[in-house]
């Protein structure tokens, strides 16, 4: 049999891809990766990093100043508040992370579900969205709270369950693109299911307006539970996590102390390096090189 | 004039029609999502006390042992009137929050007054000099203040203007008894702080719409005729982006209900994000039920004027097809 022309094997050619994406990327987008990978590393090595741990009371000393013991001083109940921002990296990435994905799942799925259905049962979805949609984020999550109680399960599940509506929303829009397009018709043409053409023709052209919006959203979603621990109605002591950090602190900030500023910072950076990466994912995306 | 109904009229109130009827699903979403759930509040709400005699009295005095949608037909009717009922402390709900509402009210549209004309300009200027380096420092810094949280922002200007240079008071808190001008003085600080968490979404989301704009036909045209920048951006670019701008307008004010909820935390202002805390924390179902009601009217509102002027400044959406 004749050999084809040698097509370079497609793994590395994607990689090659990426590594050239990644060489052109602007400043603030490098900028944006390098302090995304310092966070993880410090969240998944938080045992190893942090030198007390993360509930222990070190200090007999409420609000101690900083020492060379305790880098940052200490909280109002002795603790060190080095060792709770180093956890509180781990507690407040990880939950916003899994409640990012498991909302771009539950949406993206009854996205391109609702796109490829249509008639009645798409109607009826995307009503039943614009519903859950006309009621400001922040406001439905805190009368749910209210009544199921804060716990991180319940937590994760109802800011999910909102931003699948967002997700819901661009998938879908993006389904009907794509799905009125010729390959999706000869696919169907040949008999394949509903679950097939999702996954191999929708998903594909789709991906990358999700990748932005899954960044997009990670950040709201990182914003949404800092602003509801700040509250005291998110994650709950004395689990370590950044918005609570600052609102238990607060009365530092009164006495010109800029430690409670520190989480808050810290949150600010981590959104800022995310929004920065999506900024540039958009505009290659679309082909605009705005920037320039 | 003749006796036809005018389309521009007839579509505005087929707007506000549209708008009363998503106010009227919201409220069965509201008041559905906090009625039909397993358990029951008196229990809850009585702890130990809840002995079946304390749990059949306390349901009766609110109400509780009816059925559902007669409750619902009876909250809507008082929310109506504007009464909302009685809140699990026995006290009417529009006591606890009336008076709070005004001083949201004001706080929010001292913000809106002043962020909606500074926002559009910023945009407009962005959108004028695209590129250049004053639009690259207004642009970056809002994607820098979209990410910060409302706290930080507050704290920040708190820490610099209260506490280091003793300008403004670090608390917001008014009373009844100060006079306007004092009220004003201890509102500069949560304006402040609000004014910055809206304004980067709006400059954003404008610089963006008169962008999307710029890159169609007329404008090209308008170019090729001769017309010195500024003209085309004023005369030709602004007068169709008027539409997207209200809209995104509209939808950034809605930040302005997560951001006033955050803030008057922050400045212990008394207003209606922070008695919704409060029933948060002392699951309060009533007052909660009138808070969010009243949060979603808003948004709900502010998404109904945007919608009437873009159909007002766009004389092609009178011939729909």
């Amino acid at each position: 049999m004749e050999k084809s022309i040698d097509l370079p094997p497609p793994r590395i050619g994607r990689f090659r891809h990426i590594v050239n994406l990644l060489r052109t990327a602007p400043r603030t987008a490098k900028f944006g990766m390098v302090i995304v990978g310092l966070y993880a590393f410090v969240a998944i090595f938080a045992p190893w990093l942090a030198p007390y741990g993360e509930a222990e009371t070190v200090s007999r000393i409420p609000f101690d100043g900083w020492s060379s013991d305790h880098l940052l001083g200490t909280d109002r109940l002795g603790r060190d508040f080095l060792s709770r921002l180093i956890y509180g990296a781990r507690n407040s990435i990880s939950i916003a992370l899994i409640t990012t994905l498991i909302s771009c799942t539950i949406g993206c799925m009854t996205g391109v579900f609702s796109a490829l259905v249509g008639g009645i049962v798409d109607q009826v979805i995307s009503r039943f969205v614009d519903a859950i949609m006309s009621v400001p984020d922040l406001i439905f999550i805190l009368m749910v709270l209210s009544i199921f109680g804060s716990s991180i399960p319940n937590l994760i599940m109802i800011i999910a369950l909102l931003t699948s509506t967002r997700f819901f929303r661009i998938s879908r829009a993006a389904a009907l693109n794509v799905g009125s397009l010729d390959f999706v018709e000869a696919a169907r043409v040949r008999g394949e299911g509903l679950v097939w053409i999702s996954v191999n023709e929708i998903f594909p052209n789709i991906l990358p307006l999700i990748l932005s919006e899954l960044g997009m959203r990670f950040c709201f979603i990182f914003l949404s539970i800092a602003a509801l621990s700040f509250l005291g109605v998110g994650i709950q002591p004395p689990a370590a996590e950044w918005g609570s950090m600052v609102r238990e602190n607060a009365a530092l900030i009164n006495m010109g102390d800029i430690t409670p500023l520190i989480p808050a910072a810290a949150i600010a950076l981590l959104t800022i390096s995310v929004n920065f990466i999506v900024d540039w994912l958009l505009n290659t995306a679309s082909g605009l090189t705005d920037e320039n | 004039m003749t006796g036809k109904p005018n389309p521009l009229f007839s579509m505005i109130l087929g707007r506000i029609g549209l708008g009363l009827v998503s106010i009227l699903i919201v409220s069965l979403v509201i008041f559905s999502t906090v009625s039909l759930l397993p358990g029951s509040y008196a229990a809850a709400i009585l702890g130990q006390n809840a002995t079946p005699e304390a749990v059949a009295a306390f349901e009766e005095r609110l109400g509780l042992d009816q059925p559902w949608f007669w409750r619902y037909l009876q909250w809507l009717g008082s929310a109506v009137r504007g009464e909302f009922g009685l809140s699990f402390s026995g006290r009417p709900v529009i006591d606890i929050i009336g008076p709070r509402l005004v001083n949201t009210v004001l706080l929010a549209s001292i913000t809106a007054v002043i962020a909606v004309p500074l926002a559009v300009t910023l945009g407009i200027i962005c959108a004028r000099y695209r590129g250049r380096p004053i639009d690259r420092l207004i642009s970056t810094s809002s994607l820098a203040a979209i990410s910060f949280p409302e706290f930080f922002i507050a704290y920040v200007l708190m820490m610099i203007l209260a506490v280091q240079l003793q300008l403004l008071p670090s608390m917001a808190g008014i009373r009844d008894g100060m006079s306007f001008g004092e009220q004003l003085y201890r509102m500069i600080l949560p304006v402040l702080t609000l004014l910055m968490v809206i304004l980067a979404h709006m400059v954003r989301n404008t610089r963006a719409a008169i962008l999307s704009v710029m890159s169609s036909a007329y404008v090209e045209m308008a170019r090729l005729k001769g017309e010195s920048e500024d003209r085309v951006i004023m005369y030709h670019a602004l007068p169709n982006a008027i539409g997207p701008i209200a809209s995104v307008v509209a939808l950034n004010l809605a930040y302005l209900i997560a951001g006033v909820v955050v803030i008057e935390v922050v400045f212990v202002y008394p207003g209606v994000g922070q008695s919704m805390i409060d029933a948060v924390r002392n699951r309060d179902v009533p007052v909660i039920q009138a808070c969010a009601l009243i949060f979603a009217t808003a948004y709900i509102g502010f998404n109904l004027i945007a919608d009437v002027i873009s159909i007002v400044s766009n004389p092609r959406l009178l011939h729909p097809r």
